[in-house]
């Protein structure tokens, strides 16, 4: 029986562009002390890579959940809804008394408030289940405008003298991750990730579509609701720690569809991780070292990510 | 056998199943016709569990279609609906195996590899094997989705308006596979059809809805008939009987 | 007509009351007691701020009523499609290449560069065949993230952020005397839509349609976008961007008087200005003494309402 061996390929390939990369990003340009430059270097790659996977695994499953290519968390507003939470709890206890809380235990409150917001924006969005692909996108769409405006003025309510302050906040970049919350995230999305690799053959049927995976057995209520859950973990994590991207995760996606010319999660998820790590690690280390001009690679992203998207529609409206 | 006791269903104001109540026994291909919004779709997916009914129950060789674990379900019973787009890019073989998820949990075994083997060669797919889906004829994915199903050896099978999209030689071929897997396998086969001459040629066993209720079951003999076809679609149908068949001639 | 009549006693006294409102004290026994550093509030700033906010809010309305008319499509408006986010670019390239250029000039560059914006959105949506109506704001929408991604690129490269945030927050609280002047421009131009308004609805059954009724249908599109372009080039230059007014207030509007434009224009117009001033005069009385920008209020309730219409839409079908 012939076999595609395409995707451990490119597994492999992607693995080893990855550890060039890496290697690269500790080693380029280092000049003096290593006992500095390492753990300086090493925590900076340890964020990085802790976004990539998280973006990267959070889109996959929500491709997965909703059965289509298109939609992402992020453009669905998930990422909004994050800033909007994070907001709602600094105007409930106010800005200084968060001051004096440990990050961490804020971060934990935001992310328990973010899976259960998260659950019931989902309901809402897919409430008619998903025939209308782009009256859902659109309204996605502009539920996270909504909640980005709501969390705006919130933020201007709460204290317009530190507005900007505030916004810098939320628009951490990618060059700055918060260090407190690395080992907290970096827990959490290990976690999430053995939780996932058991669950792989039944992520595969979930992409068939809700009568196909019921009729294969699939309790697809539970099911759908606990992926949702770490979907919900994983955004919360990335937003905590560089502020939300809306095209990274698809364009992760979408790539990682090209290369393995595969379906099966245990193929697709790999290597959208290991896509979205080469692209943080490199773009950050070329524009760092080579364009020396550290700040625009989230707006990199986002300009590549979006022509990405509108590609995507086009091409699908024209079957 | 499958207990159908009092079904009801409404989508907003609309009642679409009134206090439904079928036994379905084993084996044999059995037909649900009616006429447009009689409640035959909704009937097959609350069998399907593939949406909630508002009152009554389903049993399933005494499974209770809506409690019981939906992964023993799916040893039991299998559903094909009309509309089968994927998003995901499978190989013909890739889907089949799918069909094994029930029993393996994913990890296919040599075993399930026998069956998808068995699934393949029953459907003449052997060709098409190794192809994508999105390669593919409709009549040709048509028939990949079916060995899914077959793979997944169930003793019961539903089919939802199977023959949407399919030319007279592709409809006839589906037809007459139905009858092959119900008496070769032993499947009970339960199959929405809107061509009422498909039915009365190839069923064991008509069911006949309106309104959300059941109209009549029978046989072919006893349903194909004028008077009967009158009520069930308020028109009047001219039946003919040719070469022992009954045959509706509603095209004037 | 009592219903207008009523609509234009609201619109004055919202407008009487955005004279009152604000952090130096103007009231009418000051004035009237002659009190000049009220007078000097009052004509320094007030008025012109009150002019600003009908202006912009009546023209933006206007020029979405054009646009949903001539791209026939109900739910676009010059922000979501790549109209306001390039003359943006446009006005930050001026800043950048031609800082010491007068305002006129880089106003120009800002309506071209919207036009250009415009006949990008246009050339995408010429590629997708099936034109299912939530699909196009949604390409609008895209295109304005990505256009907007470059301007940021742009402001981070050469540090002219604030330069940015000026243009994408539409903010009435610098306006002043001698500063929003070419607003009344943006007028002419709504006017001039109003005084063709029975072109662009022929022009809006439709290429075949209106071609039948032996108009140019090419030529009216792009006079009708080219005015749409100047009036959002001209506001985004003097107050910053207004999200969704000009989507949800014609939407509105044609909910109530169907889509005959030469009657919607007034009561657009109308609709927008007093959309504008109740948001402005809110901004300023609800943190006192500091303000909201009308951006960030028009932000919240003008994305609340397009999902209404959205969803409303939902139900329809």
């Amino acid at each position: 029986m012939p076999r595609n061996r395409r995707p451990q390929l490119a597994l492999a390939a992607l693995g080893l562009l990855t550890a060039g990369l890496i290697l690269a990003f500790m080693t380029v340009g280092a000049k003096g002390n290593w006992d500095f430059i390492l753990p300086f270097r090493g925590r900076k790659l340890l964020g990085l890579v802790i976004i990539a996977h998280a973006v990267a695994c959070s889109t996959v499953l929500f491709q997965t959940v909703t059965s289509n290519r298109i939609l992402t968390p992020a453009i669905m507003g998930f990422d909004s809804l994050f800033v909007l939470c994070a907001t709602l709890l600094v105007t409930a206890f106010g800005s200084t008394a968060m001051a004096g809380f440990d990050p961490r235990l804020i971060f934990a409150a935001n992310a328990v408030l973010m899976v259960a917001a998260s659950m019931a924006l989902y309901r809402w969005l897919f409430r008619d289940g998903t025939e209308d692909l782009h009256r859902i996108l659109l309204i996605g769409v502009v539920v996270g405008i909504l909640f980005r405006s709501l969390a705006e003025f919130l933020q201007r309510m709460l204290d317009p003298n530190e507005f900007m302050v505030l916004t810098d906040m939320m628009f951490a970049s990618f060059n700055a991750v918060p260090l407190d919350l690395l080992g907290v995230a970096s827990l959490l999305v290990g976690l999430v990730t053995l939780w996932l690799i058991p669950r792989l053959p039944r992520l595969d049927v979930m992409a068939l579509g809700r009568p196909v995976g019921i009729n294969l057995g699939l309790d697809w209520r539970r099911e759908t609701m606990a992926v949702l859950v770490a979907i919900s973990v994983l955004v919360s994590v990335s937003v905590a720690l560089v502020g939300p991207i809306l095209f990274f995760g698809l364009m992760a996606a979408a790539l990682a569809h090209l290369a393995v010319g595969s379906s099966a999660h245990r193929h697709v998820l790999p290597a959208a991780s290991l896509i979205a790590v080469s692209l943080l690690v490199g773009g950050q280390m070329l524009l760092e070292r080579v364009f020396a001009f550290d700040t625009a690679l989230r707006i990199l992203v986002e300009f590549a990510g979006g022509i990405i998207f509108i590609t995507l529609l086009v091409a699908r409206g024209r079957r | 056998m499958i207990r159908i006791q009092n079904i009801t269903k409404s989508f907003g104001r609309t009642q679409v199943l009134q206090d439904v109540s079928l036994d379905l026994p084993e084996g044999g291909v059995t037909a649900l016709i009616g006429p447009n919004g009689a409640g035959k779709s909704t009937l097959l997916s609350i069998i399907a569990r593939l949406a909630p009914a508002d009152g009554g129950r389903v049993s399933i060789d005494g499974l209770d279609a809506h409690q019981a674990p939906s992964a023993d379900l799916a040893r039991l019973i299998a559903m094909l609906r009309q509309d089968n787009h994927l998003t995901a890019r499978l190989t013909v073989r890739e889907l089949i195996g799918f069909g094994r998820f029930p029993h393996s949990g994913g990890r296919l075994n040599a075993a399930d590899q026998a069956a998808i083997d068995r699934a393949v060669a029953y459907l003449d797919l052997a060709e098409l094997q190794h192809r994508f889906l999105d390669q593919l004829s409709g009549g040709q994915r048509q028939r990949a989705f079916v060995a899914m199903t077959i793979a997944q050896e169930t003793k019961y099978l539903l089919l939802d308006e199977p023959l949407n999209n399919l030319d007279m030689k592709h409809a006839r071929a589906m037809m007459r596979l139905l009858r092959q897997i119900s008496q070769d396998l032993g499947k009970t086969v339960l199959v929405v059809l809107h061509d009422i001459n498909f039915a009365s040629c190839h069923a064991d066993r008509i069911v006949a809805m309106k309104d959300g209720r059941i109209f009549a079951t029978g046989t072919p003999r006893q349903i194909v008939a004028p008077e009967v076809l009158a009520d069930l679609y308020e028109t009047d149908i001219p039946v003919h009987d040719i070469d022992g068949r009954r045959i509706a001639a509603f095209y004037d | 007509m009592p219903v207008l009549a009523i609509a234009i006693a609201i619109n004055l006294g919202l407008a009487a009351l955005s004279l009152f409102v604000g952090v130096s004290q103007v009231s009418l026994s000051g004035l009237w007691a002659g009190q000049d550093d009220q007078w000097l509030v009052l004509i320094e700033s007030r008025l012109p701020r009150m002019a600003a906010l009908i202006l912009a809010g009546a023209t933006m309305a206007i020029a979405g009523v054009l646009t949903q008319t001539l791209i026939r499509n109900r739910f676009v408006e010059p922000s979501n499609t790549g109209m306001m986010e390039a003359a943006g670019l446009g006005l930050l390239l001026m800043m950048l290449l031609f800082p010491a250029a007068p305002i006129i000039a880089k106003m120009a560059v800002g309506t071209v560069f919207a036009m250009a914006g415009t006949a990008i959105f246009l050339a995408i949506l010429r590629r997708v065949p099936m034109r299912d109506p939530m699909l196009v704001p949604l390409i609008g929408i895209m295109l304005s993230g990505i256009i907007f991604a470059g301007s940021s690129f742009v402001a981070y490269r050469f540090d002219m952020v604030q330069s940015l945030l000026a243009w994408t927050q539409g903010d009435l609280s610098g306006v002043m005397r001698g500063r929003y002047e070419l607003l009344w421009l943006a007028a002419v131009g709504a006017g001039l839509a109003w005084f063709a308004a029975d072109r662009f609805t022929v022009a809006g059954l439709g290429r075949d349609m209106a071609s039948s009724l032996g108009l140019s249908h090419g030529r009216v599109v792009a006079l009708g976008l080219a005015i749409v372009s100047l009036v959002t080039a001209i506001v985004v230059v003097s107050v910053g961007m207004i999200p969704f007014l000009g989507l949800i207030v014609p939407n509105i509007v044609s909910l109530a008087l169907g889509d005959n434009m030469r009657r919607a224009i007034p009561w657009a117009a109308i609709g927008g200005a007093g959309l504008v001033l109740f948001c402005d005069i809110l901004g300023r009385v609800i943190i006192m003494p500091y303000e909201v920008p009308v951006g960030t209020i028009m932000g919240v309730i003008g994305s609340a309402v397009f999902l209404w219409l959205i969803a409303g839409r939902r139900r329809a079908a």
